[in-house]
């Protein structure tokens, strides 16, 4: 048995991520909260070199624990803010990797000694965290566009997943009778597959959810696995992010109008969907940076919708430019934040903060929405799908139902666009053939700044 | 009590302090959010320290060390790349500070 005074410090790190958690969900303690959180977690990782009599391997759990630090600290650093979802999603799914490990080996170690119950759990653990482990890795790759952004659909998708997932039932179940290696290796190797399995078919717009929902699993199997440890800090810890994560899942499935099943058990109804079904070669407006600065120099109230294209070129601080020397010529500007704007909820606020852009002047979608209507130009850069009609009315679209932008209502449209592209839902847009919408081709940043001359020199 | 009762009590309340103490996250702060919760599930690094450090095979041993290493950036990097993002929100100053990157 772990000595009290180690207990009661397992119980201080407990109360620190609950803290931590608390503060993460208010934007003033929000910084402190996680600092609480990284006090507690890096406190109880040292208690546990003196409450655990007689650990071998000292030197090389350190050298482990040091390339560890050196990787998560420098990729930490080093991650551009654009590409942060798809490091959270890859620290995830380490995460969930390392639960995987630990419960393996506590099975090898006890096999057939184990009760019922932690038997249980380790297959939970083995299952889950293999999930989180191969399913990260995909959402990651998506994100990263080492792969298409498009949902994957393997010829017979559905019946391999439905084959994988009852063969992963079947193993499961199979190690109650008979706990052997080679059974729970083919456990492993099963997990594994139907994690990349279940995230390949999700589109590039549910993305988030299922790293937010790949979050909460692998807490659940650090809960698990701490049941098998019958170590009680990981069942707290764990379980805290299971349950808010999975409460954070449902909220952003929520906010992007996407009913959670439909996210969850894509894989086993996957089907072809129809992917830009329109030709691209219509004729679309398309205007200069000279005729763009006029149109809104001239204009009463502007709105600008800001898109993930925005941070990949890096025209943050052109843009907050062109609006600050709007402002300063009568204009009122605002800019409407899609709730997933960027790629992930809430992360085209933490772009536009890098910028310095005040925080009165970002207005969350409910908010704005109605004022689109009396707005003469709605600036849309590096955005496509969150300003895209169809959700409202294609109902094969991928991304029907999802709210959106009512940038169409504006008396004109601006698109700042690199190429005819369409977004990261893969889906044509038809507001861009629309005859109010003005398409400005270009680099958003090398636009924004000519645009930002030509309005100057007004 | 039994153990594995208290364990189940700990489990089930823990489910509704994590539902409480998320429930009014505001949407700017769902990304952080969800990224200081991954750090906090890194703590597994305490479960992958406490098997490393009873390996009895060499087997078991490099599974161990793997998982540390594994843990270790889920932890390590989770929290740095949390902070990083809420720097960002700290309040801002009447001037206008440097235009850094």
């Amino acid at each position: 048995m772990t000595p009290v005074w180690s207990q009661l410090a397992n119980l201080a790190a407990a109360l620190a991520f609950i803290f931590a958690l608390k503060g993460l969900s208010t934007p003033k303690t929000a910084r402190l909260g996680n600092r609480v959180g990284a006090i507690g977690a890096t406190a109880a990782v040292g208690i546990i070199f003196f409450a655990e009599s007689n650990l071998k391997h000292l030197t090389l759990i350190l050298v482990a624990i040091g390339i560890g630090t050196l990787i998560g600290f420098i990729a930490a650093r080093k991650v551009q803010m654009t590409q942060m979802p798809q490091m959270v999603a890859l620290f995830n799914g380490v995460g969930g990797g390392a639960a995987m490990a630990v419960s393996s080996i506590e099975f090898l170690r006890a096999g057939e000694s184990e009760n019922f119950i932690a038997l249980l759990a380790t297959v939970f653990t083995i299952v889950i965290g293999s999930v989180s482990f191969t399913g990260s890795i995909v959402t990651f790759m998506k994100l990263q566009e080492l792969m298409t952004s498009r949902p994957v659909v393997l010829p017979l998708g559905r019946f391999i997943t439905i084959g994988t997932a009852s063969a992963t039932i079947f193993m499961a179940i199979y190690l109650f009778v008979n706990p052997a290696n080679w059974a729970l290796w083919t456990l492993v190797g099963l997990s594994l597959a139907l994690g990349i399995l279940f995230v390949l078919p999700v589109g590039g717009a549910d993305v988030p959810i299922v790293i937010s929902l790949l979050n909460a699993f692998t807490g659940l199997s650090v809960a698990a696995s701490g049941y098998v440890l019958d170590n009680v800090l990981l069942i707290v810890a764990g379980t805290l992010v299971g349950a808010s994560g999975t409460l954070l899942t449902q909220l952003m499935a929520k906010a992007m109008g996407r009913p959670l099943t439909s996210t969850l058990f894509g894989a086993f109804t996957a089907k072809a969907t129809k992917v830009s079904g329109e030709v691209q070669d219509r004729p679309v407006k398309s205007a200069g940076p000279n005729d763009i600065a006029i149109m809104l120099t001239y204009a009463s109230k502007v709105i600008i919708v800001p898109g993930y294209g925005l941070a990949v070129a890096q025209a943050q601080q052109s843009l907050r430019e062109l609006v600050d020397l709007l402002i300063s010529k009568g204009v009122e500007v605002e800019y409407a934040i899609h709730p997933v704007a960027g790629r992930m909820p809430g992360h085209m606020n933490v772009l536009l903060a890098e910028a310095d852009v005040p925080y009165e002047q970002l207005k969350e979608m409910d908010e704005i929405n109605s004022e689109f209507a009396n707005t003469s130009v709605a600036v849309v850069v590096g955005a496509n799908d969150v300003v895209n009609p169809a959700a409202r009315t294609h109902k094969d679209s991928p991304i029907y139902g999802m709210p959106i932008l009512n940038a169409d209502q504006a008396e004109q449209v601006v698109f700042m666009k690199r190429s005819m592209r369409p977004g990261f839902a893969g889906v044509e847009n038809e507001l861009l053939f629309n005859d109010k919408t003005t398409l400005l081709f270009g680099d958003a940043k090398d636009s924004l700044s000519k645009v930002v001359a030509a309005v100057k020199n007004m | 009590m039994d153990v594995g009762i208290a364990l189940l009590t700990i489990f089930v309340l823990s489910i509704f302090v994590g539902i409480e103490v998320v429930s009014k996250v505001s949407t700017i702060l769902h990304t952080p959010l969800m990224s200081g919760a991954n750090a906090i599930h890194g703590v597994i690094l305490v479960g992958a320290i406490i098997v490393t450090g009873h390996a009895d095979n060499n087997l078991e041993l490099y599974l161990g060390l793997a998982a540390v290493v594994l843990a270790t950036i889920n932890m390590v990097g989770g929290f740095v790349v949390t902070d990083r993002m809420l720097e960002l929100f700290k309040p801002k100053k009447p001037t206008n500070k440097g235009e850094d990157k």
